[in-house]
């Protein structure tokens, strides 16, 4: 157990990516550096324990990565997502760091699986850390631990004395003790506040409380909210988020990966009045399945049920539970929980509306149907061959969009528009700046390890100075 | 290839067989450990997991714990995935379930003490059989280091009937509960080529490098020592094998009665693969004892660490032999590495021995899947 009571040079708020990156880096930078993460050891980690990739720019094949992916190419795919929600100059410097950020990885021993060719569409652009984010934790920490960097469990940060953008103390219970530590330098990597139902509850209302949360219980926003209301200048809109389509049976939080389901191309959805309301069929399930999170949030009672019949059973990754099956198109509403007649009629009407194309599920196939509202483009087939199945969805939020102003430095940055002096931000706390709308895979952890690094660089060399 | 439907399982269903289910589904769903070995790609070939799809699965696990350290749904996560222990007790009911003849699968009950009380009969054997035919004061007498002094006290035809007898039985029943695991694990179309894949990835551990850096034993850190350890006994183990069989060669080939002086090719032999089964088994029993004890349950270390000492005992009481073979404690220490072996030779198919046979079987299958295009 490190003396709390020591004065740290660099006190890190978080333990997840941003976190570790940041700690890692200041304590090389020989800074004294005290780590306070909120979960208990087994859950440490933030949402980082559920990533798996990270997106980094490369000139050239390297072991993990085939080809090459330029800036450019990179910065226009960010572009695209965000619809220009994004600071180019801090987009551009991540991009860039990104190449860094992989030589970082590596000199805190983080395996990565080989690349794999031709399987993963994302095997040019992310880099696979082997068994995903939780054992690329259990390297940064093998490392931090060997730095000597202090790590508490079980301890939160509850506030910052912030006095005039200066951060004099910070506030903690440490396994359940409220003690006030002091430290020269602060770096906020305490993630966004989608664990915070109370907070959702105000912004979505009763709607919230139907919401799954794919990730840690312990993003619940506290240091977030305790930062804007001290003037910290605040960025991203609060009523955003970012959702997909998870199975309604997956736990409120922590299901992870896993839960999510990739039914939705080859199926029909449905809300709870057995209605339509969105083209399934869209386009590729990879560009579409960010937007159906937020489209069950926009249904009634926020569920969505994906049916479908045998012959697109196997056409999508398993699901960890199985689908709700039947022997006919009533016996499967009964089992939903839906009214049998209004689903006949839409599956009936959707099958009427079907027209004769060659289903292919590698391309934008010309199976779509006509004079249907709304329509689906491709992929669309006859839900007729029993046994018909069925997965209830409901929307997973993966993290939120709203945060705290940055500059290129790290440092946070007031509504006088001044930096402080000696508070840095990393990772889904600050991501708005430059993800402030959609999603690129592994962007997130890019920006959480460019940002730590620099954060813990500054931070460190504020607080030997 | 895509299984369709799961056969309808004619035996019923035990609980390790469905926990190895549910993991496997969640797992399946997850698929971020595709990298570490053999398992994960196996399982992402399926959609359904029979009784013999789990079977073959779980044989093919080293419990190299990899996935458990990497696993976001670990104990205490309310899903509890812990893939080494669920395959390692499924295993074992793999073991159990194939034994030959039928009714010894018991002795995989308790095994720990099943090869303890081995290893007292096996040495009480041999000082029984050693009194009955030393000639009076043979036994406790120092001896030349002379051609033909270790028969003196048990003649040399009584030790190769005892010892072909028992090994020869247990390769049959090794070999019958192999084949009856091949057949019951859904084995398919091999050819000679898959063969030599999978004797290969037996012989080179290939699978319990977690991918090229090693695995876990008790935390979060990779190491090779499991593997290097187990090379150390296993290969250690083949010498010992194969210097009784120089010894069977010197013996009736050129004439020449054991003991043989130290540098002859049965002694060299022996004595190399005695020092390697000795560090191999004492490593390992060294990491069991200090095991991460929610990968490595109690429950089925009994059996895993009863082996080791035998192996230990055996190769220690051999080096000791060899020390002591011109003096007056050479009589005990003979029939103590003879009762050893004996003990060794016995237990080897109702012992943790057989999961090299299995897990061969399961690399042969591994390799024909392996092989077969989509």
């Amino acid at each position: 157990m490190p003396y709390l009571t020591q004065l740290f040079d660099v006190l890190v708020i978080g333990g997840g990516n941003a976190a570790l990156c940041a700690a890692i880096t200041a304590r090389r930078a020989g800074a004294s550096v005290l780590v306070v993460e909120h979960a208990p050891r087994a859950f440490r980690g933030g949402n980082s324990r559920h990533t798996r990739n990270f997106r980094a720019m490369h000139t050239g094949p390297t072991s993990v990565l085939t080809e090459s992916y330029l800036e450019e190419e990179y910065w226009a795919d960010l572009q695209k997502v965000t619809a220009g929600k994004t600071d180019e100059a801090l987009a551009r410097m991540t991009i860039r760091a990104s190449t860094q950020a992989f030589a970082f990885m590596q000199s805190c021993d983080v395996k990565f699986q080989p690349s794999l060719t031709g399987t993963l569409s994302l095997s040019r652009t992310n880099a696979f850390f082997l068994g995903g984010g939780k054992a690329l934790l259990n390297a940064y920490y093998l490392t931090a631990e060997k730095l000597g960097v202090n790590i508490i469990y079980d301890s939160e940060v509850t506030s910052l004395d912030l006095d005039d953008g200066f951060v004099r103390s910070v506030d903690i219970t440490e396994r359940g003790f409220p003690k006030t530590l002091h430290a020269k330098a602060v770096i906020a990597c305490s993630g966004g506040f989608q664990a915070n139902t109370g907070w959702m509850h105000e912004l979505w209302g009763a709607a919230a409380d139907n919401f799954v949360i794919r990730g840690t219980p312990y993003n619940r926003g506290f240091i977030l909210k305790n930062l804007l209301a001290q003037g910290v200048h605040p960025v991203g809109d609060a009523t955003q988020f970012h959702a997909v389509a998870l199975d309604a049976r997956a736990p409120k939080f922590d299901g992870g990966i896993a839960t999510r389901l990739d039914s939705v191309p080859y199926s029909i959805v449905i809300n709870r009045n057995a209605e339509r309301f969105y083209d399934e069929g869209e386009d590729f399930w990879p560009k579409r399945y960010a937007i159906w999170g937020r489209l069950i949030a926009q249904q009634p009672g926020q569920i969505a049920y994906s049916i479908f019949d045998r012959n697109s059973r196997l056409l999508f990754m398993p699901s960890v539970y199985p689908a709700i099956s039947a022997g006919s198109i009533e016996a499967l509403a009964a089992a939903l929980g839906l009214s049998t007649h209004a689903l006949r009629q839409t599956v009936d009407s959707y099958n009427a509306a079907v027209g004769n194309g060659s289903f292919n599920p590698q391309t934008l196939d010309d199976c779509a149907t006509t004079n249907l509202t709304p329509p689906k483009s491709h992929w669309a087939r006859r839900i007729e061959t029993p046994p018909f199945h069925g997965y209830p969805l409901r929307p997973g939020i993966t993290f939120t969009y709203l945060g705290v102003k940055v500059n290129e430095r790290a440092q946070v940055i007031m509504d006088n528009n001044k930096p402080s002096a000696n508070l840095f931000a990393s990772g889904e706390i600050m991501a708005g700046n430059i993800l402030g709308q959609g999603y690129l895979a592994g962007f997130g952890m890019t920006i959480g390890a460019v940002f730590g690094c620099i954060a813990g660089q500054e931070a460190a060399h504020y607080a030997k100075n | 290839m895509q299984k369709t439907e799961t056969p309808p399982c004619p035996t019923a269903e035990t609980a390790s067989l469905l926990e190895a289910r549910r993991t496997m589904e969640v797992c399946n769903a997850c698929r971020y450990c595709e990298s570490f070995c053999a398992v994960f790609p196996a399982m992402e070939q399926l959609r359904e997991f029979s009784k013999p799809d789990l079977n073959y699965l779980a044989n093919l696990c080293h419990g190299c714990r990899g996935c458990y350290y990497a696993c976001q749904y670990a104990p205490p996560h309310e899903w509890g995935i812990n893939v080494p222990a669920t395959m390692a007790a499924l295993r074992f009911e793999s073991y159990q379930g194939h034994a030959w003849p039928r009714p010894m699968a018991r002795l995989f009950n308790r095994n720990g003490t099943v090869l303890a009380l081995a290893l007292a009969g096996g040495i009480a054997m041999v000082l029984a059989l050693t009194l009955a035919f030393a000639p009076g004061g043979a036994f406790g007498a120092a001896h030349p280091v002379a051609p033909g002094s270790f028969y003196q006290l048990i003649p040399l035809i009584v030790m190769q009937i005892v010892g072909v007898a028992s090994f020869g039985f247990s390769l049959i029943a090794i070999a019958i509960s192999t084949i009856r695991f091949w057949r019951a694990s859904g084995s398919g179309k091999i050819s000679l080529r898959h063969a030599a894949t999978a004797l290969h990835n037996a012989a080179t551990l290939r699978f319990l490098s977690g991918g090229g850096h090693g695995c876990n034993n008790n935390d979060e850190s990779f190491s090779m020592a499991r593997r290097h350890l187990h090379h150390a006994m296993a290969y250690g183990f083949m010498l010992c094998f194969a210097a009784t069989c120089a010894g069977f060669l010197e013996e009736h080939i050129l004439g020449l009665q054991a003991p043989y002086p130290f540098l002859s090719l049965p002694v060299l032999l022996g004595t190399a693969g005695g020092i390697g089964l000795l560090t191999g088994t004492g490593g390992l029993l060294g990491l069991k004892l200090y095991r991460d004890r929610t990968v490595s349950p109690d429950a089925l270390a009994g059996s895993d660490i009863a082996l080791l000492s035998l192996l230990l005992l055996a190769a220690a009481t051999g080096l000791a032999l060899l020390a002591v073979r011109g003096t007056e404690v050479m009589g005990t220490l003979l029939a103590v590495h003879l009762g050893t072996i004996l003990a060794l030779f016995i237990t080897l198919p109702y012992s943790r021995m057989v999961h090299g046979a299995f897990r061969t079987a399961a690399l042969l299958r591994h390799a024909a899947e392996d092989d077969r295009p989509g």
